[in-house]
């Protein structure tokens, strides 16, 4: 029997790309959104927008409120102790670019910033740039042959000098979970800052800021089935307190003068602008939907669909699994074949996988990669999906071989 | 403006080719047609960036008309810089200039590969096509 997602009617968008003969298996680039964002969305827009955090009249007052309870909902999803400790950003790349700027008066020529061979860019070029400015030392922890943070020589490279620790929960190319348990521990052991880059992490199960351990989580909503634009950045209050501001203008400021200004803290102060009102509000829709699901059920398809995916890869020949993914995703190449020869004959066949370097290009070149092929997965996915792909790669590699 | 022989070629194929299959097929007969590079041709000058897979053009001007030659490691962008060259091989630095490319692909079917998504390297390859050809004519 085909595996079926109960969930599936709730996201018009995939259903649309259905009917267009499209089989989305892309979604852990970006993810479909359930008919309760949509309606959000229209709801907010519809029903009179206003700005935030500004004005005494009934429609501010109304759009503040919503936003300020995706906030709430934000920080319950992921366990946060406070909802003055969730920051809206643009995006999780532009949550590190904050931290990069926002840590910078901390850090001395000579200083380490670590973090790890797979790294999406996001995480690896704002640091990467800070170590640049600042004369500082990007330390890279390697992998084991399954992909995951080598521990023995993580223990010999997280030492003294080490003042940011900056590592991704869940790689949006091997698709394994890190051991962020004893890595964050080597790093707080050090007295380093810990960041978590949860971009792909959050979608799947819930997580714990707290029990993780972490300084900084940081993750996005268009992937956990809510709107672009968003990002959201978690921090520990004492962490947060350390954050100088980075961008200005707008509601962050306490006081303004001519010469000088006076800003607010975390999360305000960090906000500079308007900030994605209606994506906030709508990212609050998704998650209320998100939390009403049973969690263990989707849990439990999620993995049977991955299971269905890596039983298919590994039952054709020539295919090189990148790693020992786990949940979510399967990335891969296969022998003697082009990774844009398949995609283009993928592509052709209305099967919207991703190709290329996906944002990892140091660690595709460290597997003496050009590219590979991802495969992942959202809670709306059918085995049938899944199914399409099988025979849509059987064909080209029948045309290619 | 009468088409090159090749291109009058490329139109009467594609132009019939009922589906994708046929048409990958085909892509890929044109790819093995071309003339490969000299190595010394394959050569970091002439590699073209932004491309996932490898590729090199090499351009030169004869009597005033364009010659390109050019390499892929990938066999369906093979065939697509196939019918690329086809129709602007032996064009003056004018017609080159002038020709809407898009438009060519999109009479062959191909018009998709062109997207400004796709990271194939098609665009790349028109790109330094025109900066080749611009180049050449500043005096
Ligand atoms: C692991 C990881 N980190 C960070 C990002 C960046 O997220 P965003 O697109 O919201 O900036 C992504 C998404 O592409 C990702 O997969």
């Amino acid at each position: 029997m085909s595996l079926i997602s109960p969930w599936r009617a709730d996201f018009p968008g995939i259903l649309a790309l259905d009917g267009e003969g499209q089989t989305y298996l892309d979604s852990a680039a970006t993810a479909q959104k359930p008919q309760a964002m949509l309606d959000a969305l229209l709801g907010y827009y519809a029903g009179g927008a206003a700005n935030v955090h500004r004005a005494q009249h009934l429609p501010g007052e109304r759009a503040t409120r919503a936003f300020e309870s995706s906030r709430d909902q934000a920080a319950r999803w992921l366990n946060a102790p406070d909802s003055a400790q969730i920051l809206f950003t643009r995006s999780a790349t532009e949550a590190f670019n904050l931290l990069a700027y926002g840590l910078e008066h901390e850090l001395q020529a000579g200083e380490q910033i670590v973090i790890s061979a797979l790294e999406h860019h996001a995480n690896l070029l704002p640091w990467q740039q800070l170590a640049q400015r600042r004369n500082l030392e990007l330390v890279v922890l390697p992998l084991d042959a399954a992909g995951l943070i080598d521990l023995e020589q993580a223990a010999g490279l997280i030492g003294p000098r080490t003042r940011v620790l900056a590592l991704s929960q869940l790689s949006n190319v091997l698709g394994c979970w890190q051991p962020l348990a004893e890595l964050l521990a080597l790093g707080k052991a050090r007295g380093a800052l810990t960041v978590v880059d949860g971009a792909q992490g959050v979608v799947h199960g819930r997580h714990d800021v707290e029990a993780l351990g972490c300084d900084f989580y940081v993750c996005s909503s268009h992937k956990l089935y809510g709107p672009d634009g968003v990002g959201l950045l978690y921090g520990r209050k004492p962490a947060l307190q350390r954050l100088r501001h980075w961008q200005f203008g707008g509601e962050m400021v306490r006081v303004a003068d001519y010469q000088s200004a006076e800003f607010r803290a975390a999360p305000l102060g960090f906000e500079a602008g308007t900030p994605p009102i209606a994506g906030v509000i709508a990212l609050g829709a998704s998650l209320d939907y998100l939390a009403a699901l049973d969690a263990a059920a989707v849990a439990a398809h999620e993995a049977a669909l991955h299971a269905q995916l890596l039983a298919g890869l590994r039952a054709r020949a020539g295919i090189r699994l990148l790693g020992a993914p786990r949940v979510a995703l399967a990335s891969f190449v296969i022998e003697d074949v082009h990774n844009a020869d398949l995609a283009h004959l993928l592509t052709e066949q209305g099967i919207a996988v991703r190709a290329g370097h996906h944002c990892a290009m140091p660690l595709l070149k460290s597997l003496g990669l050009a590219g590979a092929i991802r495969v992942s997965l959202g809670l709306y996915n059918d085995g049938a999906d899944l199914e399409r792909f099988f025979a849509a790669l059987d064909q080209a590699l029948e045309l290619l071989r | 403006m009468s088409l090159p022989v090749d291109a009058e070629q490329a139109l009467a194929a594609f132009g019939q080719c009922p589906g994708w299959e046929q048409r990958a097929r085909l892509l890929m007969q044109w790819g093995e047609r071309l003339p490969a590079l000299r190595e010394e041709e394959r050569c970091e000058a002439n590699r073209v960036h932004g491309c996932e897979s490898q590729v090199w053009l090499a351009g030169e001007l004869q009597n005033g008309h364009w010659q390109f030659r050019v390499a892929s490691d990938a066999r369906l962008l093979r065939g697509l810089l196939a019918v690329l060259l086809a129709r602007v091989n032996g064009l003056t630095g004018a017609q080159l200039a002038e020709i809407d490319l898009a438009d060519w692909f999109a009479q062959l079917g191909l018009a998709r590969q062109l997207s400004p998504s796709r990271s194939n390297g098609l665009n790349a390859v028109l790109q330094r096509m025109r900066e080749l050809a611009g180049d050449a004519q500043v005096p």
